[in-house]
């Protein structure tokens, strides 16, 4: 029984509410077949399934690498989504539970891994569906943790942070956790989508994967599709879909569009009409300075006004800093106030060239990738929607979410190195 | 973790300058041979010990 098409991850949902059950689950997908280690691993390299989490890392490269090494501490289910925009795996942790835990499940056995966490974010609706769903499995290697919700939060060493005991936050790599991570030990950290491509890679094979998309971007995507679109929500797609009909899965633009932001506020903007013309396909996606990211698009129409949004998501990424180190935090705030007073209609060419240059100067200089996310997506927005705006603007507001305000375990300890000497 | 003391830009001008925050930009990757002494001087006195000379 292999499935043709689509649905593939988002199959038997319906129009029901809540969770799969167990039950629900093996009728839709069949069993989980017993599955060698070697011939798991086989199948995902062969399917070319890469991680969903924003990374696109060939996911078979880390199955390998923690299987060679033979001490794998755990397999975690990373539930974080802090993406404001992406909501595909709160649906899956919440409504599919039992797809993403049986590719976890294969996935740690196929690298010898012991254990499996899912960690969610607090107050996640996926907190009871998970628990729910983890006690209907036999198996008792799984542990459910709830953590904190910055936006930093959810990057693999700062996952591994927490779940040591530790605060939040990420820091350097290398090492990268699938080579030391918990305990010191090669720890695999999974987005939940990745997983849930591996439970049915595990059932129907490489060649039944590789039937939707391209030979380059093979199988089939969540997107998080929002902003301007009549319905708004998450959508399974295959790669190589052309733009127009992404939009038109969402129902179609409730307005004539200015932009759309691809990958959430991790990615860049792009104006409308060179997005008209692409495909959801990496190396086309790339040649336009984009990538879909963790599966986000969000359609900005043209009653909005793109820098008074811009500067209202970099504020809010600024915010987001975790303050280890100086160039981040004061060069996020620094460059989000720049672009506040470009937005408003109230800077000159020198704020723009400031701007610019704090820009360069920020990229590449933090123990993680969040200053370079944000100086992406400011670079694109000045691309995209220029320099001179309007304080009238303002209030043309898209409504483009923000994630919750730091007041929890992720915020700099004070005393902590001093590290915020001068705030 | 670098704290933006500002010593090493003090000591090593020619190859680190200070951001508009305080915090050291290094600009070159090998350090020319006439300032390995300076370089080793630079990061000796980082107080955090963040600076890190690379002798291989």
């Amino acid at each position: 029984m292999r499935p043709a098409g689509l649905p593939r991850l988002l199959a038997g949902l319906g129009d029901r509410s809540g969770a799969i059950t167990w039950a629900g689950h093996q009728r839709i997908h069949g069993p989980l077949p017993a599955i060698s280690a070697e011939e798991l691993i086989e199948s995902v390299a062969l399917s070319g399934l890469r991680g969903r989490g924003g990374a696109d890392f060939p996911t078979s490269l880390k199955l390998h690498a923690v299987a060679a090494a033979g001490r794998a501490a755990a397999l975690v289910v990373n539930g974080s989504e802090t993406e404001p925009a992406s909501a595909k795996d709160a649906l899956l942790l919440a409504r599919l539970p039992h797809l993403v835990l049986d590719g976890a499940l294969v996935a740690a056995s196929s690298v010898g891994a012991p254990q499996v966490i899912v960690k969610v974010g607090n107050g996640s609706p996926a907190i009871a569906a998970m628990g729910a769903a983890i006690a209907e499995r036999p198996e008792g290697r799984i542990a459910l943790v709830a953590g904190p919700t910055g936006y930093v939060t959810g990057e693999e060493s700062a996952v591994v942070n927490f779940l040591s005991g530790g605060p939040p936050l990420p820091t350097f790599v290398p090492p990268r956790p699938y080579q030391r991570g918990l305990r010191g030990r090669p720890t695999l950290i999974q987005n939940p989508e990745t997983l849930a491509h591996i439970a049915l890679i595990a059932r129907h094979g490489p060649n039944w994967y590789r039937e939707l998309g391209t030979w380059a971007d093979p199988g089939s995507a969540l997107v998080t599709i929002s902003g301007a679109v009549r319905n708004p929500g998450v959508y399974e797609l295959a790669f190589g879909t052309r733009m127009a009909d992404l939009l038109a899965a969402a129902g179609g633009e409730t307005e004539p569009l200015q932009a759309l932001l691809m990958g959430g506020y991790f990615g860049t903007w792009m104006g409308a009409e060179a997005a008209a013309g692409l495909r959801l396909a990496r190396e086309e996606l790339g040649g336009a300075g984009g990538s879909l990211g963790a599966g986000v698009v969000i359609a900005l129409g043209r009653s909005a006004c793109g820098l008074h949004e811009s500067a209202r998501i970099v504020a809010y990424l600024a915010r987001q800093s975790s303050g280890q180190c100086g160039p981040c935090l004061h060069g996020l705030a620094a460059i989000a106030a720049a672009l506040r007073t470009l937005a408003d209609g109230r800077g000159d060419a020198e704020t723009a060239w400031t701007l610019r240059r704090w820009c360069s100067e920020v990229r590449g200089r933090g123990a993680c990738h969040h200053p370079d996310g944000v100086v992406r997506l400011v670079e694109s927005t000045l691309r995209v929607f220029g320099t001179h705006g309007h304080a009238e603007c303002r209030a043309r507001t898209a409504g483009l979410p923000l994630g919750p305000e730091k007041t929890d375990g992720a915020e700099p300890q004070a005393g902590a190195g001093d590290r915020t000497r001068g705030v | 973790m670098c704290d933006g003391h500002g010593l090493c830009a003090g000591l090593l001008p020619e190859l680190i300058r200070l951001d508009d925050w305080g915090y050291p930009i290094i600009e070159v990757g090998e350090v020319p041979p006439e300032l390995v002494g300076l370089a080793r001087r630079a990061a000796d006195a980082c107080p955090t010990l963040a600076l890190l000379l690379d002798e291989r």
